[in-house]
């Protein structure tokens, strides 16, 4: 249906009407192109009277010497040899292997439109294989928004050297030059005469010929595509719309039982006594397991506790009620987030180590005219994707097989083998789709807790993470405290920036008692920071972690965003200027940065600065759209404002402006937001503006609500009342995006959306109200009087 | 003790302990599991199916308080209006992961069912109660305005 309507393949007349079935379709689509003149559309109206009848390629009566090997394992992305990622079937099924995890990004689509586009498949064709967890796929950990900028490369290869052998092999049984053969829609032309040869037909054949090297294969040039940078329909919306598909909670293998765990409420808390006759009481449920304690560090490893089996997830969940478990304090026991936060803010005021320096701040901050000065706190978050996380184990003697969510599969594998000291070959971890992800899933401990209950219990089991349990229990997002000082000259203009920041880093979930923010987290927004100012520092401050820190969606874009963009327009306000023209003078001349000049070990996630520059041009180009988009500077009724932010991260370039209302008794609306993005080659416009639509309303909804606080060391809020998350009417009734149209090398697009949002609704409310938000979250802050319109319903 | 439920149309019998809700009788013991868990305590409208036509959460609906009630599920939802929605969601590209959708899609059919145009307000009063994480509420608001174009 929708070929016809973005036009890839000629109509058979009126486009086609919705509900057509697909092999119909493909027929006409095929003798449609086939027929390639205005004669042969008189055959397809009289189907079945076309003249040529397509030969059965017999690959048995070739007698072909034994292809080499594949010489496109080590390409720019690894390894693009075709028969990895592509299988044929005889009767035209195009079957594409995605290693990426499905997690709403559409990626399933997004890859099979790189693959089909130079195969030159039919769209109708294609299948989606979900790739198991294998080092055979290169990289598949589905996080950092880098699926299509790993990958493109690649899978453009792979594609295209699969239609080169399908040519060659229609020239081997033409007896014709490759040259004199052409390929299209599934479909390989005899030029001379327009015969064709199906792409299913020829595929045996095709797979006895050599794989060409990389220099023997031509790749298309943009403006042939045909698929990429189209709005192709997503690959898994016409399942979903039938409550069809597979997500991690949803798998079911024959015997199963239903398990969930009792865990302690700290990190690193122990088991101590268990009385289970309660729970064994529960109608259904089968029997419980201890799980091993766990101890530093905390890696991907179970947190231990109690798992009650059961013959359904109710029952399961009864028993856990019906648990009489002394739960021993471990060693984050005193851990209480309100405290620790006042100190992680006078942490963030104290001198730090210099990650970044240009020029001399110290005297800079000194002999300026004005100086601004700001601290901005943002709390721990939890990811919490709809389908909380979702496990099944299943052991046959020797061998493990899980299905599961999970953004990474190898990892899991890899996992599960080291913690159960188990041969990795004996282990295959089958990826589902996954009901969101945000990074939660990339951390696979509900996958080990599985296999561990299924070898004690000798049945296939599924483990259910309750959503009690996924608030609890999580990898958190890192909680901060930022310190920010200015400088600004008798014109107003920024002499002097520092920027020092605290936070218990990742690393410390893997490394025992490492309190450093590592270089990967300084450079997401703070010593990648694009200003021009004339004396810069970035420091950094030592923080401990208490709870399993873990990345969340755009992870310390978060926070230094929000204080490097919240800063950015405290100072336009002390300098008397507006917001945008303050920040686009405060990003200076065009000009590319490299954040290493100035003593900063930065990393530019993983892409090197020669294919990924820092741009300013680029920065200031989103600036300057959206601003234009939501006609920055109009006159807008009392209460009301426009705030804007702009970031870079995962390779793009994104500014957002927000616009907020607020009424006289601090009810707060977003009328709209407008959103720019420079994300280079983009592959489906339609996915990309709903990643950078979710990835706004992501950022708003943690800057308005998301707070996880602990006390005594265990986490305090537990399920959708307590963590409250946006809800529809709280949603912006205009959402604009515009894609700046590029051929620059992809980049991602899953997260980048999230870091400016927040700061750009606190310029706005600034702007609307006077009042200036420095500690997340808004809504319930000290001093806040604002609530959201409609706070009754939620 | 054995439960006799109607289920888009079909007679079921299933064998679960007194009081399981709904929900998890559809997902563990028919295997239906197009309704989703989300929250168990009605906060999130992952689990919404359709009682006698309204929308309805499963997931704190016990299973044998039902007596011979009309179940509709995602997988068998029907008539215009869940057609109409079912298309809109697939004209305007809603779903992302598409983990909530099945109670949107229940929650939005039930709307359009009841109102065949409604305002933002009447959106949003419907849909209050479905989250969603991916954020396609822009998107929803939009489909079931093209979807009330249409029935």
């Amino acid at each position: 249906m929708f070929l016809h309507d973005i036009g890839i393949i000629p109509g058979p007349g009126d486009g086609g009407e919705a509900g057509r079935g697909r092999s119909q379709l493909t027929n006409l689509s095929r003798r449609g192109f086939v027929a390639g003149s205005g004669l042969f559309v008189l055959g397809v109206t009289l189907a079945g009277c076309s003249s040529y009848v397509e030969p059965e390629v017999d690959a048995d009566t070739f007698d072909l010497p034994e292809a080499g090997p594949s010489p496109l394992t080590e390409v720019k992305g690894g390894d693009a040899t075709p028969t990895l990622w592509i299988e044929i079937e005889k009767e035209g099924t195009v079957k594409i292997t995605c290693h990426r995890s499905e997690m709403g990004q559409q990626v399933w689509t997004s890859m099979a439109q790189i693959v089909a586009d130079e195969l030159d498949a039919n769209w109708d064709d294609i299948a989606i294989v979900q790739a198991e967890g294998h080092e055979r796929y290169g990289d598949q950990n589905t996080d950092g928004s880098r699926s299509v900028r790993f990958n493109f490369h690649r899978l453009r290869v792979a594609g295209a050297a699969m239609k080169q052998m399908l040519i060659e092999a229609a020239a081997l049984y033409w007896k014709l030059d490759a040259s004199q053969c052409s390929a299209s829609e599934g479909l390989v032309s005899n030029d001379q005469n327009s015969d064709t040869l199906s792409y299913g037909n020829l595929a045996e054949l095709a797979g006895k010929l050599q794989i060409p090297a990389e220099g023997d294969i031509t790749l298309k040039q943009p403006d042939e595509w045909k698929l990429i940078n189209k709005e192709i329909p997503s690959l898994t919306i016409p399942k979903i719309v039938k409550g069809e598909g597979t997500f991690g909670i949803d798998v079911d293998r024959p015997g199963m039982v239903y398990a969930v765990v009792a865990r302690p409420p700290q990190v690193f808390g122990r088991t101590g006594s268990v009385n289970d006759s309660g729970a064994l009481e529960v109608p259904g449920v089968l029997q419980t397991v201890r799980l091993p304690d766990a101890t530093p560090p905390a890696v991907f490893n179970a947190l231990g506790g109690v798992a009650v089996v059961a013959e359904d997830t109710w029952a399961a969940i009864q028993g856990r009620n019906a648990l009489d478990v002394t739960w021993r304090d471990g060693p984050n026991a005193a851990y209480d987030s309100e405290s620790y936060g006042e100190e992680l803010k006078a942490t963030a005021r104290r001198p730090g180590t210099v990650r970044r320096s240009r020029g001399d701040v110290s005297s800079a901050l000194e002999s300026a005219a004005t100086q601004v000065e700001a601290e901005y706190y943002a709390p721990h978050l939890a990811h919490s994707p709809m389908e909380p996380p979702a496990a099944t184990a299943e052991w046959d003697g020797d061998t493990l097989t899980c299905w599961a969510c999970v953004q990474d599969p190898q990892s899991t594998r890899n996992t599960l083998a080291e913690v159960l000291g188990v041969d990795k070959e004996n282990i295959t971890v089958n990826a589902t789709w996954l009901g969101g992800a945000f990074g939660r899933k990339s951390k696979p401990d509900f996958v080990i807790e599985a296999a561990l209950i299924a070898r004690e219990v000798g049945k296939p089991v599924k483990v259910t993470w309750t959503r009690e349990d996924e608030i609890r229990h999580g990898f958190y997002h890192s909680v901060s405290a930022q310190y920010m000082e200015a400088g600004l000259d008798e014109e107003g203009n920024c002499s002097a920036y520092l920027h020092r920041t605290a936070f218990p880093p990742i690393a410390s979930t893997f490394v025992p008692g490492l309190a450093t923010p590592t270089d990967g987290e300084m450079g997401l927004g703070a010593t990648d920071v694009p200003f021009a100012a004339p004396n810069l520092q970035v420091e950094s401050r030592d923080a401990k972690g208490h709870l399993r820190i873990g990345w969340l969606r755009s992870v310390s874009n978060i926070y230094h965003a929000f204080a490097v963009q919240s800063f950015a327009a405290e100072m336009a306000h002390a300098a008397g200027r507006d917001q945008k023209d303050y920040l686009l003078e405060l990003i200076g001349p065009d000009r590319q940065i490299d954040p290493g000049e100035e003593g900063a070990t930065y990393g530019n996630y993983n892409a090197s600065l020669e294919e990924y520059p820092i741009e300013t041009a680029r920065l200031k180009n989103v600036v300057n759209l959206a601003a234009e988009m939501a006609d920055w500077g109009r006159d807008l009724p009392e209460g009301s404002g426009l705030g804007i932010a702009v970031h870079r991260s995962f390779l793009s370039y994104i500014a957002t402006v927000v616009e907020v209302s607020v009424s006289d008794d601090g009810a707060l609306t977003i009328p709209g937001i407008w959103l720019a993005c420079d994300a280079g080659t983009v592959i489906n416009p339609t996915h990309v503006r709903a990643q950078l639509e979710g990835g706004t309303i992501y950022g708003l909804s943690n800057a308005l609500y998301g707070e996880i606080t602990a006390r005594n060391g265990a986490v305090v809020q537990d399920n959708f009342p307590s963590w409250r998350v946006m809800r529809m009417e709280e949603a912006p009734s205009a959402f604009e995006v515009q894609i700046v149209p590029s051929n620059a090398p992809p980049a991602g697009v899953g997260e980048p959306a999230t870091p400016p949002a927040a700061p750009a609704l606190a310029n706005a409310i600034f702007n609307a109200t006077g009042q200036r938000f420095r500690n997340l979250p808004i809504i319930g802050a000290q001093g806040s009087r604002l609530t959201l319109a409609q706070d009754d319903k939620a | 003790m054995a439960v006799t439920l109607t289920i888009n149309g079909e007679t079921k019998t299933v064998e679960a302990a007194p009081g399981t809700p709904l929900l998890w009788v559809l997902r563990d013991h028919l295997k239906m599991t197009g309704t989703k868990f989300g929250c168990g305590v009605a906060q999130c409208g992952a689990c919404t199916v359709h009682i006698d036509g309204s929308p309805t959460r499963s997931c704190i609906t016990p299973h044998d308080s039902l007596g011979d009630a009309e179940i509709k599920t995602i997988e068998g939802v029907d008539g215009n209006a869940a057609d109409a929605i079912r298309e809109a969601w697939i004209e305007n590209q809603v779903p992302q992961c598409g983990y909530c959708q099945s109670g949107q899609i229940m929650s939005a059919a039930a709307l359009l069912a009841e109102n065949s145009n409604p305002s933002d307000k009447d959106i949003d009063d419907a849909m209050s109660g479905n989250l969603c994480r991916c954020a396609t509420y822009m998107s929803i608001r939009r489909a079931i305005k093209d979807a009330a174009s249409k029935v």
